[in-house]
């Protein structure tokens, strides 16, 4: 735990905090897909929509055979479009259900709409992304830009990379987007085929666990019912439109606090999931830090365990809270590097620098940090449609950064593409 | 209120509430549950169909409403007219709306996390929410047979709330902000009046109950709702709905522009119930010949949508409508006709 942590006031205990159930878990062989798909059974959902697109949807097979099985009870319907997908659970949730949907790529963006009224009316809801390319062109291979459009909108994003953290961070997830303090939706992006299709030995807690984690989901008097005749999203133009985004921006502001919450918790039931925000890797006396999101974390832990094997001080940050976005953390995290190489699974075309979505938000985030010497941030396009990254493509990268942090060689804001051809 | 609760927690969830048929204007219940409070246009029957639609539904019932005038017109901030739990949803989503707070309703009742009572659930949209965008939404509430669910279409033949442009429920030939008469072209909207119920009841075998309706039928239509919620299942009615401001007519003749819509045959009123079908009201005595069809002049000669028409265009609408009662399958329902 970072120093910055301490400075979190601790919560006060809840009545969930009395009962810590047996540690009993089962270990099995499943992919991040079946992961999501067990944290959905055990947090008990009542409404599930689907709709197919790879490589998401695999974690719908999965919660469809547990239903057709009856390990598992709740609403499970193939709407005709992602955006009728998105829109049923949306109004699932008004009247106080707990929902579970999900999409990849352009299924994501078809559904945009309803993403966006969703965190406009504070409905809590889980979504998994199952990251995909924006194809056209085709492609089916990860990119990260589906998730991050919503990065606005008021949706709690977060990048897991392993399954296990999937299913951890799928029942973290529920328990904070269902505070009323709240009251937002969160999305759960797993990079396609990488972790989505990969297998790796996951804990699968026991319901009674997860049931002293993870309170049920209660609307109180915004529950839409006829016993509670309330209105839900009248027009209210520029009368009150204002002060309701100035709602849902202190929610935002809430949730990293609700967060550090959470995870203190979870960590105490469970025994695992690390700090909240960012996992710090070989940071201690880093002088060039690498910071990534999702999966990026298997070349680059490698690579990283390489160069340090070398005596070259470098270290990783990986982001795993995009929203909030972790600023506190990433500006103790880099507080003492020279220079940061960011490596982005995603592209912003004609952005600042024509740097990642990542690499924006990080210089942003480390420009006020009180510190004389800012590290300089170099941004790196990396993997886009899932063309893997190599260990070698990041010590090239890391090579770049010590540059950098030597002065040798590069403008401390250029954008490099690695691995591809020219 | 109460008892009317007491009386549905006995049913079992998964049924339909059980609304009696009100056999006369004087057995209609007093309650309203969409009153004062709406800033819809003076003679708006799209507002008129609302009333009906909520009082026929009675308490225990959920709305949800589709992006249109029923909406931006219906729901000013603070000032709902709505007495019923009401929610906005988008344009195209109140198939999903219903099925969505249906399924809801529905898990969350099984599983012992709310009170077990039948909940009658009703989505709304206009032409353009439903008859275009809303359409594969519909389609597939319409399939959802586990749950029990309206969807309400209130036509007013365009997209008003936008100020009147064209959808694909507007009648040929109509004046709209996006097909203007011009020196070119007198008759910019050339396509023929989508038939969206009979098609919704065709190409949805397990929807057991579609209907036609309009406002100045006030029992008939309250007695559609009340059936169209009592039988089980997805079901749909679609509302014609006169609109002063988009149709161009002074507010007071809104009702009478309503039936002339019926006397003329332009808007037949039936009722399919599992696969029957029984024309109802004026339409009725048209189909089986009691009652001749008034000229569709009459209908069209009183709207300044329809002002630049000539004797030729009119003649052409009255064609159209006599092929439908004369040649169709299925006189004024089914655009199909034997070899
Ligand atoms: C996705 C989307 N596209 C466009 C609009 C703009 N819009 C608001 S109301 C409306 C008219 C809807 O027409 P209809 O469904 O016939 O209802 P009416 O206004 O006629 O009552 C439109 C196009 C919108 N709200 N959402
Ligand atoms: S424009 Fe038409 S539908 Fe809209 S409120 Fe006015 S009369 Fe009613
Ligand atoms: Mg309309």
């Amino acid at each position: 735990m970072s120093a910055v942590d301490t400075a979190i006031p601790t919560p006060k205990k809840s009545p969930l905090d009395v009962v810590i159930a047996p540690r009993t878990e089962n270990e099995e062989l499943i992919s991040g897909s079946e992961a999501i798909a067990h944290a959905v059974r055990l947090a008990n959902v009542d409404v599930i929509t689907a709709y197919p697109i790879r490589p998401y949807d695999t974690v719908m097979q999965y919660v469809s055979k547990m239903i057709a099985d009856g390990d598992f009870d709740c609403e499970f319907i193939v709407a005709e479009s992602e955006h009728s997908q998105f829109e049923i659970v949306k109004h699932a949730s008004a009247v106080g259900a707990r929902v579970f949907a999900g999409s990849s790529g352009v299924g994501w963006f078809y559904a945009f709409e309803a993403l966006a009224v969703t965190a406009g009316l504070r409905l809590p809801m889980v979504a998994m992304v199952g990251n995909r390319a924006l194809d056209d062109p085709g492609a089916f291979g990860v990119e990260h830009n589906d998730a991050l459009a919503v990065r606005d909108l008021g949706w709690m994003l977060c990048w897991v990379s392993t399954a296990q953290e999937a299913l951890d961070t799928a029942l973290i997830a529920y328990r904070v987007a269902e505070d009323p303090r709240i009251f937002l939706p969160c999305a759960i992006s797993c990079d396609g085929a990488f972790l989505t299709h990969s297998q790796s030995i996951v804990k699968v807690p026991s319901q009674a666990m997860v049931d002293s984690f993870l309170p049920r989901y209660d609307r109180g008097d915004k529950r839409l019912h006829p016993d509670n005749p309330i209105t839900i999203a009248p027009q209210v133009n520029e009368d009150w439109l204002m002060e309701m985004r100035r709602q849902s921006d202190e929610a935002a502001r809430r949730a990293s606090d609700v967060l550090i919450e959470a995870y203190r918790d979870f960590n105490a039931k469970f025994g695992r999931g690390g700090e909240p925000f960012i996992e710090r890797y070989m940071m201690d006396d880093a002088e060039v830090a690498l910071v990534g999101m999702g999966t990026m974390a298997m070349p680059v832990k490698v690579a990283v365990r390489k160069m340090r094997e070398q005596g070259k001080k470098v270290g990783f940050v990986r982001v795993r809270w995009f929203r909030p976005f972790p600023t506190r953390e990433l500006q103790d995290a880099l507080a003492d590097v020279h220079a940061v190489g960011v490596i982005d699974r995603d592209f912003s075309f004609g952005s600042a620098f024509f740097s990642g979505v990542l690499a924006n938000e990080l210089r942003s985030a480390l420009y006020p940090a009180k510190k004389k010497n800012q590290p300089k941030i170099l941004s790196f396009i990396a993997g886009l449609g899932g063309r893997e990254v190599s260990t070698g493509n990041v010590m090239k990268m890391t090579k770049t950064v010590f540059d950098a942090a030597n002065g040798v060689g590069t403008d401390a804001q250029d954008t490099y593409w690695i691995g591809a051809r020219e | 209120m109460q008892e009317a609760k007491e009386q549905a927690s006995a049913r079992d969830f998964t049924s339909p509430q059980v609304l009696e048929p009100w056999t006369g204007i004087k057995k209609v219940a007093h309650e309203e549950y969409y009153t004062s409070g709406h800033r819809t246009c003076q003679g708006c029957e799209s507002a008129q169909m609302m009333r009906l639609l909520a009082k026929a539904a009675g308490p225990r019932t959920i709305v949800v409403g589709a992006t249109g005038c029923m909406y931006v017109a219906n729901t000013t901030y603070y000032s709902t007219p709505w007495v019923l739990p009401w929610m906005h949803t988008q344009l195209g989503s109140a198939g999903s709306a219903a099925t969505g707070t249906a399924a809801g309703l529905r898990a969350l009742m099984r599983k012992g996390k709310m009170d077990k009572e039948p909940i009658n659930v009703i989505a709304v949209c206009g032409d353009g929410g439903g008859a275009d965008m809303g359409l594969s939404a519909i389609s597939a509430a319409l399939q959802h047979t586990q749950y029990n669910l309206l969807v309400m279409l209130y036509d007013n033949e365009s997209y008003a709330n936008t100020d009147i442009q064209i959808s694909g429920s507007s009648p040929y030939g109509v004046n709209t902000s996006f097909s203007p008469p011009g020196k070119l072209h007198r008759i910019m909207h050339k396509h023929w009046k989508k038939n969206t119920a009979p098609m919704l009841a065709v190409g949805h075998p397990d929807c057991r109950y579609v209907a036609t309706v309009v406002a100045s039928n006030a029992v008939d239509t309250l007695n559609k709702v009340r059936r169209a919620l009592s039988i089980g299942g997805p079901t749909f009615l679609h509302s014609l709905n006169p609109c002063p401001k988009g149709w161009d007519y002074d507010p007071k003749y809104s009702q009478q522009i309503g039936e002339l819509a019926v006397e003329t045959g332009i808007w037949p009123l039936y009722e399919i119930e599992d696969r029957k079908l029984k024309m109802y009201g004026k339409s009725q005595h048209i189909a089986s010949g009691v009652v001749k069809r008034k000229p569709v002049s009459e209908y069209l000669l009183r709207q300044g949508r329809f002002a630049h028409f000539t004797q030729e265009d009119i003649a052409r609408v009255q064609a159209r409508t006599d092929e439908m009662w004369e040649k169709w399958f299925l006189p004024g329902v089914i655009a199909l006709s034997g070899a």
